[in-house]
C-alpha cells in the first residue's frame, strides 16, 4: 500500500458515473416492483366475474401504444441534441417526447373513463382492481417522467442544461425509455394476450388438429 | 447561487443538534443508526419480557390476550425492521467508506434521507400506541386477518404505511451501497481485494433492491383493500386468494431472512483471521457462498407455506431448493474453522462474540434444515420450536455477529476501547441467558405448545419449561444492560485507542480512531488484500496535510430531513384520510407540496458548501 499524491478524487473505478448507474440499479428494482403487479394480474386471469377483458380496445391502445413508442424515439434525439450542445434542438424534441407522453396520459384517462361507464372499476371486481391498479402505476410513472421531462426544458433556459452536463438528460432518459418498455410488456402480456389469447390458443388447437397432432 | 434557492439557508455549524439533523456524513449517520437500532433493541426486549412475565406461569394475567397480540406483533415488526437491519445499516455507513478508501458514500444527501425515512417510518409505526390501536395482526400480517372485518382499527394502517416509509429508506440504502461499492473504491482496491464485509453489504444492497419492491406492491395492495375497498385479498366470494399475500410477503421475507444474516456473516469474516493471525482461508468461496446464498434465497420463499395446501409438486421443489442452501452455509462454517485453525488465537471480546455467532448459528442452521423437510415441517409448523429456530439464527446469529462488531469497531468508532471486563462478563451472560431461553423452545414446541397463544393451562404440563425460558430471558436481558453500561461508559471514560487495536490488515485500521472527517486525507493506493499485514511495518503512518489544504467535503443539507418528513406526514394523511376524508386530503396535499419543494430544493442545491475552495489531495 502506498500513498499516491495528484489521484482524481471524482474518478470512479468502473469509469461509469454514479448517477447512471443509480439510475440502471433503480430500474432493475422497478422491474420488480412492476412484475409484481403484473404476476398479479396474470395469477387472477379469469378469477371472479364482471366486465373483463372484452372491455379492451386493442385498436385504440395500439394508437397510445404507437405515441408512447415515438416519444421514445423523440428522446434519443433530444439526448444527441444536448450532447452535441444544440440547445434549440434539444427543447424541441424534449417537448416533443413530454407533449407525446402526455397524449399517451389522455388516452388512458379516456381508457379509464369508458370502463367506468361500462361498470369497470378499481372495486367493481377482481379484473377491475388488478387491472387498473397495475396500469395506474404505470400511469403514475409515465407522469412523473413528464413533470422530469419539463422541469429540464425549462431549467435549459436558465443555463441549467448544457452539453457539459448531458448526463443529466441521458438519466431521465433512461426512465422514460425503460417506463415505455414496461408499457410493451403490458400491451404484449396483458392486452393482446388477454384479448386474443383464448382465441389464439383455440386456433393453435384447431390447426394442430388438422395437421393430426391433436 | 445556494443563496437564490430558498427559503432555508445552508446550515453551518459543526457541532450542535443541528449539525446531526443535517449532516451528510456517513460517520455521524452510521452513529445515528446504531444509537437509533440500540434504543430500538432495548424497546423489543422489553415488549419480550412483557411476553415472558405473561407465559411464565400458566393461566396468568400479567397482559391480556389483546395486548399479547400486540406485544409479539411489534416486538417482531421492530426486531426485523427497526433494530437488525439498521444496526446492519450502522455498520455499512460507518465502515464500507473506511474499509474501501473512499471519503464518503456515493449520495451523501440520499443516505441522509434513508436514515431519516427509517426513523420517521419507525415513530409511525410506535405512533400507533398513542392512538390506541397497536397492531396485532403478527408481523407477517396474513390475509384476511388483515381486513376490516377482523381488524377494523387504525393498527394495521399504521403498520403498512410506517413499513412503507421505512422500506423506502432502505431501497434508497441498497441503491447507495451498490453504487458506493463498485465505484468509490481506492486505486488498487479490486473486487477481489475487498473485506468480505464489503462484499456482504454489497450482495446485501442487491437483496435489498430485488426484494423490497415486491413487498411495497404487497403492502400497497393491502392498503388500497383496507382504504378503497378493492379486491385483492380479501373478497374471497368474488374469487380472490388470501394465500397471494403470503406469496408476495415471503418473496420478499425470505430473501429479508438473509439481508438480516448476512452482515453478521460479513463481521465475523473479517473478525475471524483478525484474531487466528492468520487470512480468511477460502476467501473467493466465502464470497462465493454469499452470493449463492442470496441468489437461492429468491427461490424458497415457500418454505413458510408448507401447511398451505399448495400441493406435492411445490412442496418437493421449495423443500430441495431449502435444502440446497444448507451447502454454501455449510461451505462458510468450514472456512470460518479453517481460518482458526493452526492460527494464533487470541479470546478477546470480539473474538467471544464471533465464535458464538459460529456455534449459535450453525444450531439455528441443522433446526432450519429439518423442517425444510415437509413432513417434519407439518408437526413443527407454529410452534415454539419454529420460534427456538429463528431465534437461534437471527439472535444467536444477526445479534451475536453485530454485537462482535460492535467490540471490534468500537474503538474506531469512538477513539476508545470498550472495557474487555465487562465484554466477557456480558459474552458469558448473553450465551447462557440465549441458551436458557431458546433452547428449552424446541423441547415445548415438540410437546406441542404453539405460537403467538397469550396463555396455557396447568395440565398441559409446559409449565416448568416456561418458567425457565423466563428466567433465560432475564439473564439475557441482564447482560444487555452491561452492554449499555460498557458503551456509555467506554464512550466518556474508556481508555484511549490507537489506530490499530488490534493488530488487524484492513484499510480502516490506516487512520486514525475516530477518523477525522474526510478519513483519508490522501487516498490510498492498495496492491493486497491485505494491506497491514504485507507492508515490512505493521503500522503505516498517513500522510499528514496542513489544515488549509484539508479536502473539502459534502456540506450539510437541511433537504432529506425535510423531504422524509413530508413523505412521512403523506403517509400519516393517508391514515387521517381513513378516519375524516377531507382532513386527509388536505395534509397530503401541504406534504405533497412540500416534498416537492424539497425534491427541487435538493436538485439545484451545490453538494458543496458556496465559496469552498475544492482541495483535492
Amino acid at each position: 500500500m502506498q500513498y499516491v499524491a495528484g489521484i482524481d478524487p471524482h474518478r470512479t473505478s468502473t469509469g461509469l458515473s454514479n448517477r447512471k448507474m443509480v439510475m440502471w440499479a433503480f430500474l432493475g428494482s422497478d422491474v420488480l416492483f412492476f412484475g409484481t403487479l403484473i404476476g398479479t394480474h396474470m395469477v387472477y386471469r379469469g378469477a371472479g366475474a364482471g366486465p373483463r377483458e372484452e372491455l379492451l380496445d386493442i385498436p385504440i391502445t395500439s394508437i397510445s401504444t404507437f405515441v408512447l413508442l415515438m416519444s421514445s424515439l423523440a428522446m434519443v434525439l433530444a439526448l444527441a441534441a444536448i450532447q452535441r450542445g444544440n440547445l434549440g434542438s434539444f427543447r424541441l424534441w424534449t417537448a416533443a417526447t413530454a407533449t407525446l407522453g402526455m397524449v399517451f396520459i389522455g388516452f388512458q384517462m379516456y381508457e379509464f373513463t369508458v370502463f367506468a361507464h361500462e361498470g369497470l372499476t378499481p372495486r367493481s371486481n377482481i379484473f377491475g382492481t388488478t387491472f387498473l391498479v397495475m396500469t395506474g402505476f404505470h400511469g403514475a410513472h409515465v407522469t412523473v417522467g413528464i413533470l422530469w421531462l419539463w422541469s429540464l426544458f425549462f431549467a435549459s433556459f436558465k443555463g441549467k442544461v448544457r452539453q457539459a452536463t448531458s448526463l443529466d438528460v441521458e438519466v431521465a432518459g433512461l426512465y422514460w425509455h425503460f417506463v415505455d418498455i414496461v408499457w410493451i410488456v403490458i400491451f404484449g402480456v396483458v392486452y393482446l394476450i388477454g384479448a386474443y389469447g383464448a382465441e389464439a390458443v383455440e386456433g393453435a388447437t384447431h390447426a394442430a388438429a388438422r395437421l393430426g397432432l391433436g | 447561487m445556494a443563496a437564490n434557492i430558498g427559503i432555508l439557508r445552508r446550515p453551518v455549524a459543526p457541532t450542535g443538534i443541528w449539525s446531526w439533523v443535517t449532516t451528510v456524513d456517513h460517520k455521524r449517520i452510521g452513529i445515528l443508526y446504531g444509537a437509533s437500532a440500540l434504543f430500538f433493541f432495548v424497546l423489543a426486549g422489553l415488549e419480550a419480557l412483557l411476553m415472558r412475565a405473561q407465559l411464565a406461569t400458566p393461566d396468568a394475567s400479567v397482559v391480556s390476550a389483546d395486548t399479547y397480540n400486540s406485544l409479539f406483533t411489534m416486538h417482531g415488526t421492530t426486531m426485523v425492521f427497526l433494530v437488525v437491519m439498521p444496526a446492519g445499516a450502522a455498520f455499512f455507513n460507518y465502515m464500507i467508506p473506511l474499509l474501501i478508501g473512499a471519503r464518503d458514500v456515493a449520495f451523501p444527501r440520499l443516505n441522509a434521507l434513508s436514515y431519516w425515512l427509517y426513523i420517521f417510518g419507525a415513530i409511525l409505526i410506535n405512533f400507533s400506541f398513542f392512538m390506541g390501536a397497536f397492531p396485532k395482526q403478527s408481523w407477517v400480517g396474513y390475509s384476511p386477518l388483515t381486513s376490516h372485518v377482523f381488524n377494523p382499527g387504525s393498527g394495521v394502517d399504521y403498520w403498512i404505511l410506517g413499513l412503507q416509509v421505512l422500506g423506502l429508506g432502505t431501497l434508497i440504502a441498497g441503491f447507495n451501497f451498490v453504487i458506493t461499492i463498485l465505484n468509490l473504491r481506492a486505486p488498487g482496491m479490486t473486487m477481489m481485494r475487498m473485506p468480505i464485509f464489503v462484499w456482504m453489504t454489497l450482495i446485501i444492497s442487491f437483496l435489498v433492491i430485488f426484494a423490497f419492491p415486491p413487498l411495497t406492491v404487497a403492502l400497497t395492495m393491502l392498503m388500497l383493500d383496507r382504504f378503497f375497498d378493492t379486491n385483492f385479498f380479501v373478497d374471497i366470494k368474488a374469487g380472490s386468494d388470501p394465500l397471494l399475500w403470503q406469496h408476495l410477503f415471503w418473496v420478499f421475507g425470505h430473501p429479508e431472512v438473509y439481508i438480516l444474516i448476512l452482515p453478521a456473516m460479513g463481521i465475523v469474516s473479517d473478525v475471524l483471521p483478525t484474531f487466528s493471525r492468520k487470512p480468511l482461508f477460502g476467501y473467493a468461496t466465502v464470497v462465493f457462498a454469499g452470493a449463492a446464498i442470496a441468489f437461492l434465497g429468491f427461490g424458497v420463499w415457500a418454505h413458510h407455506m408448507f401447511t398451505s395446501g399448495m400441493g406435492g409438486w411445490a412442496n418437493a421443489a421449495f423443500s430441495g431448493a431449502t435444502m440446497t442452501i444448507a451447502v454454501p452455509t455449510g461451505v462458510k462454517i468450514f472456512n470460518w474453522l479453517g481460518t482458526m485453525y493452526g492460527g494464533q488465537l487470541r479470546f478477546s471480546t470480539p473474538m467471544l462474540f464471533a465464535l458464538g455467532f459460529v456455534s449459535m448459528f450453525m444450531l439455528g442452521g441443522l433446526s432450519g434444515v429439518m423442517h425444510a423437510a415437509v413432513p417434519v415441517d407439518g408437526q413443527q409448523h407454529d410452534t415454539y420450536f419454529v420460534v427456538a429456530h429463528f431465534h437461534y439464527v437471527l439472535f444467536g446469529g444477526s445479534i451475536f455477529g453485530l454485537t462482535a462488531g460492535t467490540y471490534y469497531w468500537f474503538p474506531k468508532f469512538s477513539g476508545r476501547m470498550l472495557s474487555e471486563k465487562l465484554g466477557k462478563a456480558h459474552f458469558w451472560l448473553m450465551l447462557i441467558g440465549f441458551n436458557l431461553t431458546f433452547m428449552p423452545m424446541h423441547i415445548v414446541g415438540i410437546l406441542g405448545m404453539p405460537r403467538r397463544i397469550y396463555t396455557y393451562s396447568p395440565d398441559q404440563n409446559w409449565g416448568t419449561l416456561n418458567a425457565l425460558i423466563s428466567f433465560g430471558a432475564l439473564v439475557l436481558a441482564f447482560s444487555i444492560l452491561l452492554f449499555i453500561i460498557n458503551i456509555v461508559r467506554s464512550f466518556r471514560s474508556g481508555e484511549k485507542a490507537p489506530m490499530n487495536p488490534w493488530g488487524a490488515s484492513t484499510l480502516e485500521w490506516t487512520i486514525p480512531s475516530p477518523p477525522p472527517h474526510y478519513n483519508f486525507a490522501v487516498v490510498p493506493t492498495v496492491s493486497s488484500q491485505h494491506p497491514l499485514w504485507d507492508e515490512e511495518a505493521n503500522v503505516i503512518e498517513p500522510p499528514a496535510v496542513p489544515a488549509a489544504e484539508e479536502p473539502q467535503m459534502p456540506a450539510p443539507s437541511y433537504w432529506p430531513v425535510v423531504l422524509a418528513g413530508s413523505i412521512t406526514m403523506i403517509a400519516g394523511g393517508l391514515i387521517i384520510y381513513a378516519g375524516m376524508s377531507w382532513a386527509g386530503i388536505a395534509v397530503m396535499a401541504a406534504f405533497g407540496a412540500l416534498g416537492l419543494r424539497a425534491i427541487y430544493g435538493w436538485i439545484f442545491e451545490p453538494p458543496y458548501a458556496e465559496g469552498a475552495g475544492h482541495h483535492h489531495a
